[in-house]
């Protein structure tokens, strides 16, 4: 009796590996936008294992915890790179799962039947979001200390409770050590809830099958292929036909990423910025201070929004809606066609506008306030809307071209 | 195991009672686990007065200082400010106080005790940024209009000399002052007044 054997008749090794990856048919006309997937992955298992070589020499106490970062940076060995690594990745980790995100908003994969998968995600991108927060507090600099004041002073604008409630958030009256202690916790454990949601992901994926560039269901086309009668005709295994095209991918993404580390680890102040590298100090906040650029979209449409009722709540519950908006989209989507490739002019505009939108929104989120800007930002805050709340009427009346059979190049 | 003479609804109704009540115990057993992110003994007792001494202050400056790890500023106005805030009332939100940001006693045009004296939290009612001191006259990324007074780095709100709200800025209500009360002329205490500590 093999070894496979013996443990098969135990755990279900074959199986699993079978169902999941060499009897995986996926649809064969993959490009490149379905790298990102998997490079998310190798990215968060990049953060994972950095996160935890640099939490052996690091020191979540506020007297201690900027000079623990310098000492891993000067004195641990290979320290710099390791660090280096955890924060390039952080920004890696955004442009990698917004590129994920934007492949299935082109190519409708949250419609039916993958509304589930696209919620999920979802939650995998907020739950990223509050790990990417949390963790922008440790290095105890300037931009980390005003930074989380901000985002925790959000929760003061809740009425009522609103107080009290950042209070409890914080452990203080202010952004302190029981603060900084807290966010190390947190920082540490949401990683690992990220990898079991990533899981749950992959098992709703594997049940509705992937989407592709076409928007076609290979579950409903003709049956047999070169390795079973029963799989989809447009299907080819997982393994090894896109585990080696994702290595390819890897390659790739590995050359870039790696010459950033080395060579502009601090993306001129973009992937780190400067006010960090000066210690925290709750006297005095930054001549100018803004979120990492993965947050200043949302960030510029929070500035955007004037208090009026003697309340600022209003830009934090439009802040709160461009989100959660988002977890909706299966739902505002009504065009007979899911991929962008046979939808119609009307569709094509908004969504190119759309990301002109969001990259203006980035834009201007790290940008200091004036009159000018803050009205450009209102302008591409009702854009930003109107490309969601718009979508149930102009992808209905849109035109469409009509969706081939089977999947094409 | 025969399900005759089983009584459904029995079981029903103790099925409920054993999860309401277990529902019941998981609610007590959060307590502590929520609790525990409160404000430490420890955290608490820091809030304690703080004295400054303000007998140094030139006119028109400011001074910085740290009460419950927020920061306080003490700005000594000058009195072409003072006639300033007392006329130049229309572009603010609530130039009378009407908000309660302010203990009853400082509830005036110059929301403070001695007109000189402004003492203010200097934490921005938006989102908590510490705004800048900006005495200087109509410089130039403010504006012609600008007679001096804070301007928040982070999202642009403005409050003037008296730490009152601009219209039309993200901050929602005036700087909030801080109860306090003079010890001597130059001596004062921030945190307590004669109505006991804050």
């Amino acid at each position: 009796m093999s070894l496979m054997t013996w443990i098969d008749e135990r755990f279900p090794a074959t199986k699993v590996w079978n169902e999941h990856l060499a009897q995986y048919y996926a649809p064969k006309n993959f490009n490149f936008w379905y790298f990102f997937g998997s490079l998310a992955m190798l990215v968060l298992v990049n953060q994972i294992v950095t996160g935890i070589w640099l939490a052996m020499s690091y020191k979540p106490d506020a007297t201690l915890a900027f000079a623990s970062v310098e000492y891993i940076m000067r004195d641990v060995n290979w320290g710099w790179l390791i660090r280096y690594l955890h924060s390039t990745g952080a920004s890696a980790f955004f442009i990698v799962i917004y590129l994920h995100m934007f492949r299935g908003l082109m190519y409708g994969s949250y419609r039916k039947p993958r509304e589930l998968l696209w919620i999920i995600g979802m939650i995998i991108y907020v739950a990223m979001m509050a790990t990417a927060f949390f963790g922008y507090l440790l290095p105890w600099g300037q931009m980390s200390y005003w930074g989380a004041q901000v985002i925790v002073n959000l929760f003061s604008a809740i009425p009522v409770i609103g107080d009290d409630l950042s209070v409890w958030i914080r452990g203080d009256y202010v952004i302190s050590d029981a603060t900084l202690n807290r966010f190390f916790a947190f920082h540490f454990l949401l990683p690992f809830i990220l990898a079991a949601l990533v899981f749950i992901h992959i098992v709703a994926l594997h049940k509705v099958g992937s989407n592709n560039p076409d928007g076609i269901e290979i579950k409903k086309g003709p049956k047999g292929n070169r390795w079973s009668d029963t799989a989809p005709a447009d299907g080819i295994p997982f393994h090894p036909y896109y585990s080696v095209k994702d290595i390819a991918g890897v390659v790739g993404f590995l050359i870039i990423f790696l010459g950033i580390v080395f060579f502009l680890p601090d993306m001129g102040g973009y992937f780190l910025e400067a006010p960090n590298f000066e210690p925290a100090n709750p006297l005095k906040t930054p001549e100018h201070i803004a979120p990492v650029w993965y947050f200043t979209p949302f960030y510029a449409m929070l500035r955007a929004v004037p208090s009026f009722a003697g309340t600022q709540v209003w830009g934090v519950l439009v802040m709160g809606a461009s989100i959660v908006v988002l977890f909706f989209l299966p739902w505002l989507d009504r065009s007979p066609v899911k991929s962008i490739r046979y939808k119609g002019p009307i569709s094509k505009a908004m969504i190119v506008m759309f990301v002109v939108v969001f990259v203006i929104l980035g834009y201007l989120g790290m940008q200091p306030s004036t009159p000018g800007r803050t009205l450009l930002a209102q302008v591409c805050t009702i854009l930003y809307f109107l490309f969601f709340l718009g979508m149930p009427i102009y992808s209905k009346i849109d035109k469409t071209k009509p969706v081939p059979e089977r999947v094409t190049k | 195991m025969s399900s005759q003479g089983v009584d459904l609804k029995k079981r029903r109704m103790l099925i409920t009672a054993t999860a309401g009540i277990g529902a019941v115990g998981a609610g007590f057993a959060l307590v502590p686990f929520i609790s525990y992110w409160q404000p430490s003994a420890r955290a608490k007792a820091l809030g304690a007065p703080e004295e400054a001494d303000i007998g140094k202050i030139e006119p028109g400056a400011l001074l910085r200082v740290k009460w419950r790890g927020k920061v306080c500023w003490v700005v000594r106005r000058t009195e072409e400010t003072l006639k300033n805030l007392k006329e130049n009332t229309s572009h603010l939100v609530d130039p009378d106080s009407e908000v309660p940001q302010q203990p009853e006693y400082c509830k005036n045009w110059h929301r403070s005790i001695k007109p000189e004296y402004l003492i203010a939290v200097g934490i921005c009612t938006h989102l908590g940024c510490s705004p800048t001191y900006r005495p200087d006259i109509a410089p130039a990324d403010l504006g012609p209009e600008w007679q001096g007074g804070f301007f928040c780095p982070c999202h642009g709100s403005k409050f003037d000399l008296a730490a009152r709200v601009f219209k039309g800025v993200p901050a929602p209500t005036n700087l909030v002052i801080p109860p306090h009360k003079y010890l001597s002329d130059t001596r004062v205490l921030i945190g307590a007044d004669d109505g006991g500590a804050a």
